[in-house]
């Protein structure tokens, strides 16, 4: 965190100057791990292994908050007598094909819920049309509840509070992480046993009704073919200790990116619209009913899902939208399957995808396997690259690794190529939300140099050039881009969209085109519109919200009048947590928010994140739907039954309970059961994208290191906005990776000497840093050893270097379709690595004495 | 020079006999320094910024003069940073005003072996007339018997260094033109 989030972490200072413990894991010492209390080196990817270990800690022990986790979570409820654990079936939950590689999650439910009734809806024939599973067919079905879990179906789980019935979560999660013991944590994942302990009790001790623990991650933890378990098994932590929605506590992802969180809120996401409703999959016969029945739960918020639906459809297509006409649903594109940005890559070397924006992004160093990235855009028809500078993506058809090694020609790249300058923030008004969920309003300071314009106004216009280009057309594949409401108003002479006029249609206006001020406003009859729902506030009675900007220093500690949280301002979700059941807080020292009697409503420092006048011993009348089926208790109002999840019924494409699996690539075979890698993970399969032996199978020992990503506090993810900038470019000059003086002995790499790092996919040089930073670890009865690239270089800007992305593969996680960039393994050899065409078989060389071909990696 | 204007005007002095024991403020001021003033000190106009590099969004400052943004500090009214920027946000001057910024459209002819220069008009329309072109050859009103409304044929990369308005225009433009394989780094 002080490495990637400097300013973010004076916070983490601040509480350790009033007592607080800072515990920093991590593979490499950094400048974290120097102001920690405890540093914790360990395995890359061995996290949930670790995780379940304090998870086993805390059930074992009884260390658990119990009133918190009866009150609050899903402990108590009981589960269908047809599911399966991973303790049952050697690593495998019920459900699993292995033929699609992805699971039925139909026995993971509740006790007493009708899935059938939901499924029923559904379009039974969707997965054999698809030709692939569930998981992957609704692909990012996991990712898409960004604000709160899946649908359960109908009915009333069952529930046990005295949390014994064998069949309730509390007693599977015991069960399932009874074998993550501190011995195993130490085989596993090379930790003492002494320093897992230490760990254990620091964090149970602080936590309770008096204290708090936080966890932060970067976002490292997403970068796994397991990425959402980590965080689930960070979940399930949290809220046994009952750290969730209370100040102090929380799992808090540092985000990379200004505007991340923004741009997953309202998303440039295949699978998603904004605020999380789900991109339609292609069913027969679905209209708006039958997709809302589908998706939306019967309780707590999203049981209003079609009010959010509509208001959306009517803010993209306006007066065309009508009852009459479904609100136009029948415009949404529809999904056939996954259509990340790792399948895009695919089929633009297969040749249907043919022209490609590129916004602010530099896939060709930045992205998973570069190499395969340039391959797909020297197959495009045309490429527009939108950004500050001639970053690679702009520039691979003259100058990138496959001119030089001859694998490509200039000559022979049919891709026509715009590169279009971008304006800067300094240069336009528009919202960031940060990684709070806050979003704060930037102004415009001065008119963009030259040619370079916002991406709002190339958006605008392109769009108003297309719409025109088209206009009078009455082609049916025409007419949504001719109803689309595109009528934004311009100022200046380079007619810049204005950006509040964009920001108040996200807020959503009501019949007579006055502002919104909650979702709560929203309707389904066509009557209101919002372009996403969970931001509707922000232009509350017509003022820019997330411009506010009272000095923090005339607020109190929670600074609710410093730019606008989603949703209502709320600036720690689930806050009703912060209160027992009775809705007192659980103590002085931990209070937020909590219910006033003689008012009849929650106050305190925050805005409740619970109906305000909704008492806590609130019961639903029967046949309640929606919010109003969620009792005084159920705190957890974005989910289905009101409560954290241990255990997640329905959502996950791998799994409703986190299990240690080793990496796609990895040095050792899995300990914790006979699967050895998250069998529903997601493959691509490609001549330059092999993987390579891992464990006890034959050349695994041809890369025998662990090899993990990262970064460093001078630059910014790719490059593309700090590899060009003197200043930092003198900070961090130049590619460099980590190793311990115990490898570089072994290997005979010489500090500050080059170093050549070889994987399955490609092939690096780097200046080599010999530190202590990088400790060898005991794992398995033997030393391994890890080696760190930071991954912002690139051949372009002033400080340039190979991209650690020529080195990593697209292995993905099933929900997310993020990549296992953290956790590889690698060989290392001292000296610059070979140059043109004696590179390309450099690497061939080491696959074939690695006995790689297509099927290695993919059981 | 009076005498005690003399012994003043000795850093070693100031720093042994007045509050600024470390040397570190008034103590090390010469004549010279003294007549210094920052540069946001002339500053027609200051704006209110948030740094564009990770998602900690902290305050920046943004000093304008003669239309020209000449610093960019740390906005100290911040709750969330109290001023303070790292290294990244401290160089948002340099990425911003920085020569490495280009400032005009560049083209690239397809199998051509040179940049070209475009005028920004006119490559927005060749862009437009391609998207419409790319759109159409990648239709596809089914794919195995079922409506599927949609283009295979453009996708898009990128959004997270982008505002919260502008990926909204994205996502609605694309969506009404077909396409969905849109995507940023919340992926990676």
């Amino acid at each position: 965190m002080a490495e990637c989030h400097p300013v973010g972490f004076q916070w983490v200072m601040e509480a350790k100057a009033r007592g607080a413990k800072v515990i920093h894991i991590d593979p490499r010492f950094t400048r974290t791990s120097a102001l920690a209390d405890v540093h914790v080196p360990l395995r890359a990817g061995s996290d949930i292994a670790f995780l379940g270990g304090i998870i086993n800690y805390v059930l074992d022990q009884d260390k658990y908050f119990r009133d918190y986790v009866v009150a609050y979570t899903n402990a108590p409820t009981i589960l269908g007598e047809d599911f399966k654990d991973t303790e049952d079936l050697d690593g495998l939950f019920s459900g699993f094909d292995p033929e699609s590689r992805s699971y039925d999650g139909g026995t993971w439910q509740y006790e007493g819920m009708e899935v059938q009734a939901a499924s029923g809806q559904r379009d039974q024939e969707y997965e054999r049309r698809t030709g692939s599973g569930a998981a992957v067919a609704e692909a990012g079905g996991g990712e898409s509840h960004g604000s709160g879990g899946a649908r359960i179906g109908e009915g009333e789980p069952e529930r046990d509070e005295t949390l014994t019935h064998p069949r309730c979560v509390f007693q599977v999660l015991k069960r399932h992480f009874a074998r993550y013991t501190p011995e195993m944590v130490r085989q596993v994942c090379g930790v003492p046993e002494e320093q897992f302990r230490q760990v254990c009790e620091l964090v149970t001790s602080n936590s309770g009704r008096d204290r708090t623990t936080a966890f932060a991650y970067a976002v490292g933890w997403t970068q796994h073919t397991v990425g959402v378990q980590y965080i689930r098994a960070a979940a399930i932590l949290q809220s046994l200790l009952g750290n969730i929605g209370r100040p102090g506590g929380g799992i808090l992802a540092l985000r990379g990116h200004a505007s991340i969180q923004g741009s997953t809120d309202i998303p440039t996401l295949f699978n998603l619209l904004p605020g999380y409703i789900p991109m339609p999959h292609a069913h027969k016969q679905e209209d708006l009913d039958a997709f809302v029945q589908a998706e939306a739960a019967e309780k707590g918020f999203w049981g209003n899902m079609r009010a959010y639906a509509v208001s959306l459809l009517k803010a993209y297509w306006g007066a065309a939208a009508t009852e009459d006409n479904d609100f136009c649903f029948d415009y949404l594109p529809r999904l056939t399957g996954s259509h990340s940005t790792y399948e895009t890559v695919m089929a633009q070397i297969e040749g249907t995808c043919k022209g490609y924006f590129l916004v602010g992004q530099n896939p060709a160093v930045g992205s998973s396997n570069a190499k395969m990235q340039r391959l797909g855009m020297a197959n495009l028809d045309w490429l527009v690259v939108r950004d500050f500078s001639l970053i690679e993506s702009a520039t691979w058809w003259k100058d990138g690794p496959e001119i030089e090694t001859g694998e490509m020609r200039t000559e022979d790249i049919g891709t026509e190529v715009f590169f279009m300058p971008a304006a800067a923030h300094t240069e336009k008004d528009g919202s960031f939300t940060n990684t709070q969920r806050m979003l704060q309003w930037h102004h415009q300071a001065v008119e963009p140099p030259g040619d370079a314009r916002s991406d709002l106004w190339f958006t605008y216009h392109l769009g108003r050039l297309i719409r025109e280009k088209l206009a009078g057309s009455t082609d049916e594949m025409d007419r949504p881009l001719l109803d689309v409401t595109w009528d934004y108003p311009t100022k200046g002479e380079i007619d810049e969209p204005e950006a509040e006029a964009v920001l108040a249609e996200i807020n959503g206006y009501d019949a007579e085109g006055g502002p919104l001020s909650s979702y709560e406003q929203l309707e389904g009859d066509g009557s209101t519109a919002c372009g996403c729902w969970i931001y509707c506030g922000v232009y509350k009675d017509g003022v820019n919200q997330a411009s506010r900007r009272k000095p923090g220093k005339q607020q109190d500690w929670v600074a609710n009048e410093w730019g606008w949280a989603w949703p209502a301002n709320r600036r720690i979700l689930y806050n009703r947590a912060s209160a027992d059941p009775d809705g007192k807080p659980w103590s002085e020292r931990k209070a937020l928010v909590w219910w006033d009697a003689e008012q009849e409503k929650w106050v305190g420092h925050d805005v409740p994140d619970f109906s305000p006048n909704k008492a806590p011993d609130h019961q639903p009348p029967e046949g309640a739907r929606g919010p109003e089926a969620l009792s005084g208790t159920d705190a957890f109002v974005m989910q289905a039954d009101g409560k954290a999840w241990l255990y997640v019924p329905a959502g996950l494409s791998d799994g409703p309970l986190p299990a240690h699996y080793e990496p796609q690539d990895s040095p050792f075979p899995n300990l914790l059961y006979g699967q050895q890698r998250n069998p529903a993970r997601q493959l691509l399969s490609h001549p330059d994208n092999r993987y390579q032996p891992s464990g006890d199978e034959p050349g695994a020992e041809v890369f025998p290191y662990v090899m993990t990503t990262y970064r460093l506090t001078e630059h910014h993810t790719a490059g593309g906005m700090s590899r060009w900038q003197p200043y930092l470019a003198e900070l961090q000059p130049e590619f460099f990776c980590e190793v311990s003086p115990e490898l570089a002995a072994e290997r005979r790499l010489e500090h500050m000497g080059w170093a050549t790092v070889v994987t399955a996919r490609g092939v690096v040089e780097a200046r080599v840093l010999v530190t202590d930073r990088m400790a060898p670890l005991v794992v398995q009865g033997r030393t391994v050893h890890q080696v760190g690239l930071p991954y912002h270089w690139g051949p372009n800007g002033y400080t340039k270097g190979d991209a650690a992305n020529e080195l990593t593969h697209m292995s993905l996680d099933p929900n997310t379709h993020i990549q296992e960039s953290k956790a590889l393994t690698c060989d290392i050899r001292p000296g610059r690595r070979p140059q043109g065409a004696s590179a390309v078989e450099y690497v061939r060389e080491y696959r074939r004495r690695a006995g790689i071909t297509e099927e290695t990696g993919t059981g | 020079m009076g005498i005690r204007t003399w012994i003043d005007s000795w850093p070693t002095y100031r720093q042994l006999s007045g509050d600024d024991p470390l040397g570190r403020g008034a103590a090390a001021k010469s004549r010279r320094s003294d007549t210094l003033k920052p540069r946001v000190a002339t500053a027609d106009k200051v704006v209110k910024s948030i740094c564009p590099y990770c998602a900690v969004g902290c305050g920046q400052n943004v000093y304008v003069q003669d239309d020209k943004v000449t610093q960019i500090e740390g906005d100290p009214d911040s709750p969330v940073s109290r001023g303070r920027l790292c290294p990244k946000g401290s160089a948002s001057l340099q990425l911003t005003t920085g020569n490495a910024r280009e400032h005009r459209v560049l083209y690239r002819k397809p199998y051509g072996t040179q940049w070209e220069s475009l005028d920004l008009d006119t490559a927005m329309d060749m862009i437009a007339d391609r998207v419409v072109k790319a759109r159409r050859e990648g239709w596809q009103w089914e794919a195995d018997g079922v409506r599927t409304r949609r283009t295979m044929g453009i996708a898009s990369l990128g959004g997270a260094t982008l505002d919260n308005e502008e990926n909204y225009l994205i996502k609605k433009l694309f969506t009404a033109m077909g396409a969905v394989q849109i995507e940023n780094q919340a992926r990676v």
